[in-house]
């Protein structure tokens, strides 16, 4: 029967939770690196055993994290995060230009092919590469050194490259996503980027249609039709159908468009999911209620999804990594709040129901199905 | 032998219970110790200095004096040097 492993990133340790497919009882194996934020942690998925995590520290700095029994036991790899040349500078909170200085790793993405391969997006944003399990990193500088770098500034969570989605359906395809500066895609494996932010459009910068600038959250793929993107900007969910190099907007009937996590149904492609947010300056859940917001048609209709979610007294927040799906026959759906509860849905949705309720703030949830 | 005392998450990171005893060739100095300390815990290295610089949070004390501010390079106090007293690599004070 097969097996589904949650990895759990929270802001004071990772969490490995484990069920076989039924998904009714779970084991909890937890807190490792206690005390630490834990940004990501993924899983290569040509050999489900290794995982990476992004180990940080405001006193200690930046550790990458690498196991190779699923989480049993971990070993500490490469923490060496050198931006490639003289980094230059990006705009600032007040205008002012600011240097490029390396703060954390949010996100993790293995190859599709090469267990030893993972991609690196960091906090001041720009991507790394290692080839060795690793070991070392490097920078591909392509992204940083575009000419719009200058202009890139920081979100409130700061200036970070949050998401990297992999084409399997051409490798040197590689989508990234910036907070604030929006969303940018490589077709050469990395070397050259372009921004591919056409239809975006976004009040809280001065050109509301800037190329660059938009403070994009989160962007989905998935694998069968990877020239389909869904993005969950700070404000609009958007979609594309051209892998990027237009979006058109598909909040439809949402409560609010404003939210972090968007992630799309392992077996359904045109069936995505969002959690709608109050607003940037609320930072919870409208009305105190919890709801997972459903679009079976690719957007502009949604249902709200409720069924063993909070539906009073709920402010807590989903961040922009805390959701994934498994790819059992019945899809299963899983997101992390800042309240330290793990919800998961067995039926796509339709009904939920916690695997754990009192971890530290959840940064990531990722989730593996295994044999 | 020079005595080093870690914080719990660099400990636990390097997998050391207690002090850490120290060869240090040399003149006993914050950056000899530390050199010696991350040639001995690898995993150490960029943790409690980036290149040269102590990370902002990161204190060392010693002989009830805090030494985070004096140069690199400068001779540790004489009973750290003996080993009579620890030198303490300490997070500093911040945050909740």
């Amino acid at each position: 029967m097969s097996r589904v492993r949650v990895l759990v990133g929270t802001r004071k340790g990772a969490f490995v939770l484990t069920s076989d497919g039924k998904r009714e009882r779970w084991d909890v194996s937890g807190p490792h690196f206690a005390g630490w934020e834990i940004y990501h942690v993924k899983a290569s998925p040509v050999e489900p055993d290794r995982l990476y995590a992004s180990q940080s520290s405001g006193w200690f700095g930046q550790v990458i994290q690498r196991s190779d029994d699923g989480g049993g036991t971990w070993e500490a790899v490469g923490s060496e995060f050198a931006y490639d040349g003289t980094p230059g500078t990006h705009q600032w909170y007040d205008g002012t230009q600011h240097p490029w200085e390396f703060a954390r790793v949010w996100h993790l993405e293995p190859s599709l092919a090469d267990p030893d391969t993972v991609y690196a997006g960091v906090e001041d944003a720009a991507l790394f590469r290692t080839v060795d399990g690793g070991k070392t990193w490097k920078e591909l500088p392509g992204l940083r050194n575009h000419t719009s770098g200058p202009s890139w500034h920081p979100g409130a969570g700061g200036m970070c490259l949050h998401t990297i989605l992999l084409d399997p359906s051409q490798p040197d395809r590689i989508f990234t996503a910036i907070s604030a500066a929006g969303a940018f895609r490589s077709d050469d494996g990395g070397e050259t980027w372009r921004p591919i932010n056409h239809g975006l459009h976004s009040e809280g910068i001065p050109d509301p249609y800037a190329e660059v600038g938009h403070c994009v959250h989160r962007i989905a793929m998935h694998p069968s039709r990877p020239g389909v993107l869904f993005m969950q900007k700070h404000w609009d969910v958007m979609r594309s159908d051209d892998a990027g190099e237009s979006w058109a907007e598909v909040s439809g009937n949402l409560p609010s468009d404003f939210g972090f996590p968007v992630d799309i149904h392992a077996h359904e492609p045109e069936t995505i999911y969002v959690v709608p947010i109050k607003s940037d300056s609320y930072h919870f859940p409208p009305d105190g209620k919890l709801r997972v917001y459903r679009s079976r048609t690719g957007g502009n209709e949604w249902e709200a999804l409720t069924n063993g979610l909070p539906q009073s007294d709920c402010y807590v927040n989903v961040l922009r990594n805390a959701m994934a799906v498994d790819s059992l026959d019945s899809c299963g759906v899983y997101f992390g709040t800042t309240g330290g509860q793990v919800y998961a849905s067995v039926d796509a949705g339709d009904t939920w129901g916690p695997i754990v309720r009192d971890l530290p703030a959840v940064l990531s949830v990722e989730v593996q199905t295994l044999p | 032998m020079i005595r080093v005392v870690l914080p719990t998450h660099l400990r636990t990171l390097a997998g050391i219970q207690g002090e850490v005893k120290l060869e240090v060739p040399g003149p006993v100095t914050q950056a000899s110790v530390l050199d010696s300390l991350e040639a001995m815990h690898p995993v150490l290295r960029g943790r409690i200095r980036e290149g040269a610089k102590r990370r902002p949070f990161v204190r060392f004390f010693g002989c009830e004096q805090d030494l985070s501010h004096e140069p690199p390079d400068a001779p540790l106090p004489d009973p750290i040097a003996a080993g009579a007293e620890p030198f303490m690599i300490v997070g500093a004070i911040a945050g909740g």
